[in-house]
């Protein structure tokens, strides 16, 4: 009887000690299942699935001792502002969430930035490339992608190298992320010695585009630049194909990335992206899986090939990861310090968040490519890295036509 | 060709299918005397009507508007039967809570089948080129079509039995009781061929642009601008102001950046309301 009350007491301690070292972290955040941002959004969100499985998989993150199985809690924000508010303030207080990662887009994120901030949680932001929000004096946000500044400059250098003297139009979407990529990339388009002939914004539903098609045939430009997000830049592609613009480059916004638009045919084809990761990128990763491992992960799981959006949901989550592993536990002081003092390199790439008070949290580390969409030998439409020249696989198809 | 010119052809062909559009709304409010709210959400059932059946057929777009005509003509029966048959005749504002219910009913179920995620009807036709202008050949098709439909209510209304007795009961429902002309069933054949029209200018408009659930709001406003334009119950007089509006969209946004025009359409609006209330083809009262 004594040694039968023995075992079982040294069963019920080593159930608690392993119920103790097993520990769960909830991970809030929203996606946009619904609305304009969706298909930019899901890929942002299967990023972040994939690293959680992988995570969990592997028995969890250790950090001081302990394995934290990763969980999520996630909502649908429609695209819209509002819910985003509701749905941040709901996933801290009811949710209690550990940590945050952003939804997608500029705008969405400046949002629930406010939320985050006041609560005092960690938000790593993906898909938020504008800096305002980096630079309001907050202290727990953490930027992912390389800032919006640095979108169409890479585009501009490309373009200075093949044709000095071509003439540009901005057509961009007027929304924050669109507005802080284009305003410092027409004043160094200027500086290049460019002639910037048409500029103007449109409204983020705009579906006709004839009326501003006309505009740029009308200035003579040979070159357009702009774009936003996907419903809008899929549309702004397909009507200027239709209308038979001769453009000699077209370089969009966030749109083109999408493995979806080769979907779009003959109106996707040479349309230049500015692009956070591509899949032939080859970083050295002294952390995480490498990119090919990454890849193939993705395309088994999904059946299709990342995007850069989903590029940047996966090592949110790795770098997340590391900041707790080297924090020794999910205390959101130690896991600030640690994520500040992050330098490192993974298949993404680099990444380093500035400590400036000024402008905390901004990324400092990560830099933009050039991907464009060719034809590959047997007419198929693929994308190609064409910019840095140092990183590139194809040579940048100019002019289009 | 100048720009100008370019974008004044542009916004006549899109005018057209604003007009039929309006169209819809005007005929309904014109005999009826109801301000019909599901307007937006029957344009946007038009537009995945027209989609669902090009992705399951994949023929001609503008064959496909017949079946999505008779489709919005037996939709329109059946929201009449739901919720205007019992608010004609009552205060302007029952019809309008009403109609209102049933488009948001129509948008909450749209939402729950199609998300409010972008949609294309992915097909196109080869346009004509002028200079280095191209006018696509979906814009021309749409705007023919739009004409055709119009026409085509034209000599309903004014040839056949049933067209007159519509006019008959909007010029004086009493009068033409009185005559034998069973109100009811005209005011329901109205009611459904003003949703038909709706359905058949969404699907027109889903052959040009993306569309979601919600994508009839917009229209439905222009509709409003040009049934007011126009005048209160004129649906040729809206076909007539729907190509003005879009005439002087194209040729005020050379000039302006494109999001203005809005802000212009709604200042003629209400411009309009103050100096021109009976619209531009309305004739004053003694």
């Amino acid at each position: 009887m004594k040694r039968a009350t023995l075992i079982s007491f040294l069963l019920c301690t080593c159930l608690a000690v392993s119920c103790l070292a097993q520990q769960t972290i909830t991970i809030g955040f929203t996606v946009s299942r619904t609305g304009a941002l969706n298909v930019d959004s899901l890929e942002q969100y299967r990023g972040f699935e994939l690293w959680r499985d992988t995570v969990n998989a592997s028995g969890g993150i250790k950090a001081g001792g302990k394995g934290y199985k990763v969980q999520f809690a996630s909502y649908d924000d429609e695209s819209n502002t509002k819910r985003v508010q509701q749905l941040y303030t709901r996933m801290i207080l009811e949710d209690k969430a550990d940590f945050l990662f952003s939804p997608y887009s500029s705008s969405l994120t400046a949002t629930a930035a406010i939320v985050t901030e006041q609560y005092e949680k960690i938000m790593l932001t993906t898909g938020a490339a504008e800096e305002k929000t980096y630079k309001l004096g907050n202290q727990h946000l953490f930027q992912m992608f390389a800032p919006a500044s640095q979108y169409l400059t890479a585009a501009l250098d490309a373009l200075k190298a093949k044709d000095p003297k071509a003439t540009v139009a901005f057509v961009y979407e007027d929304a924050s992320f669109s507005v802080a990529v284009v305003t410092p990339a027409k004043t160094y388009a200027q500086q290049l010695g460019f002639n910037v002939v048409f500029t103007e914004a449109y409204a983020p539903n705009t579906t006709d585009f004839s009326a501003l098609i006309d505009k740029v045939i009308s200035s003579k430009a040979t070159v357009l630049l702009g774009g936003g997000h996907y419903a809008d830049g899929s549309t702004l592609a397909r009507q200027l194909t239709g209308h038979k613009v001769p453009l000699k480059m077209i370089t969009l916004l966030v749109a083109p990335d999408s493995p979806q638009w080769s979907e779009l045919g003959d109106a996707a084809y040479g349309v230049i992206v500015p692009s956070q990761w591509e899949p032939q990128s080859t970083f050295k990763a002294e952390y995480g899986p490498s990119g090919a491992d990454f890849g193939n992960a993705y395309t088994a799981k999904y059946n299709a090939p990342p995007s850069y959006e989903s590029a940047g949901g996966y090592a949110s989550g790795l770098i997340l990861q590391r900041a707790i592993e080297q924090a020794g536990g999910i205390d959101t002081a130690k896991v600030t310090q640690a994520l500040n003092a992050t330098d490192i390199t993974t298949f993404y790439g680099r990444t380093r968040f500035s400590t400036q008070p000024n402008e905390h949290g901004l990324q400092v580390g990560h830099t933009i490519f050039l991907a464009q969409w060719q034809k590959d030998k047997s007419s198929k439409l693929v994308k190609q890295v064409v910019w840095p020249l140092a990183g590139k696989s194809a040579d940048l198809l100019y002019p289009i036509h | 060709m100048s720009g100008i010119l370019a974008s004044m052809i542009d916004g006549l062909l899109i005018g057209s299918v604003y007009g039929l559009a309006a169209m819809g709304l005007s005929l309904i409010w014109g005999v009826m005397d109801v301000i019909n709210l599901t307007h937006g959400s029957m344009i946007a059932l038009g537009m995945f009507g027209m989609y669902l059946l090009f992705a399951a057929i994949a023929g001609n777009p503008y064959v496909l508007l017949i079946p999505v005509i008779a489709a919005g003509l037996l939709l329109g029966i059946l929201v009449y039967w739901l919720s205007v048959n019992w608010v004609v005749g009552r205060s302007q504002l029952m019809s309008l809570l009403s109609t209102f219910a049933v488009n948001m009913m129509v948008i909450g179920i749209g939402t729950a089948i199609w998300s409010t995620s972008p949609y294309n009807v992915d097909f196109s036709l080869s346009g004509i080129t002028v200079g280095a202008y191209t006018f696509t050949g979906n814009h021309i098709a749409a705007a023919i079509s739009a004409l055709l439909i119009a026409l085509l209510l034209e000599a309903f209304l004014y040839h056949t039995r049933a067209g007159k007795a519509i006019r008959a009961v909007a010029d004086n429902r009493d009068a033409a009781e009185l005559m034998g002309i069973s109100s009811t069933r005209v005011l329901m054949v109205a009611f459904a061929i003003g949703i038909a029209l709706a359905a058949a200018s969404g699907a027109l408009v889903s052959t040009l642009f993306p569309f979601t659930i919600l994508s009839g709001a917009g229209y439905q406003l222009k509709s409003f601008v040009v049934t007011v334009l126009a005048g209160l119950g004129k649906p040729f007089g809206a076909l007539v102001a729907g190509v003005l509006l879009g005439l002087l969209e194209g040729a005020v946004s050379p000039f302006i950046a494109v999001s203005w025009i809005p802000l212009i359409e709604f200042g003629l609006f209400v411009i309009v309301l103050i100096f021109f209330p009976r619209g531009i083809f309305g004739k004053a009262t003694a």
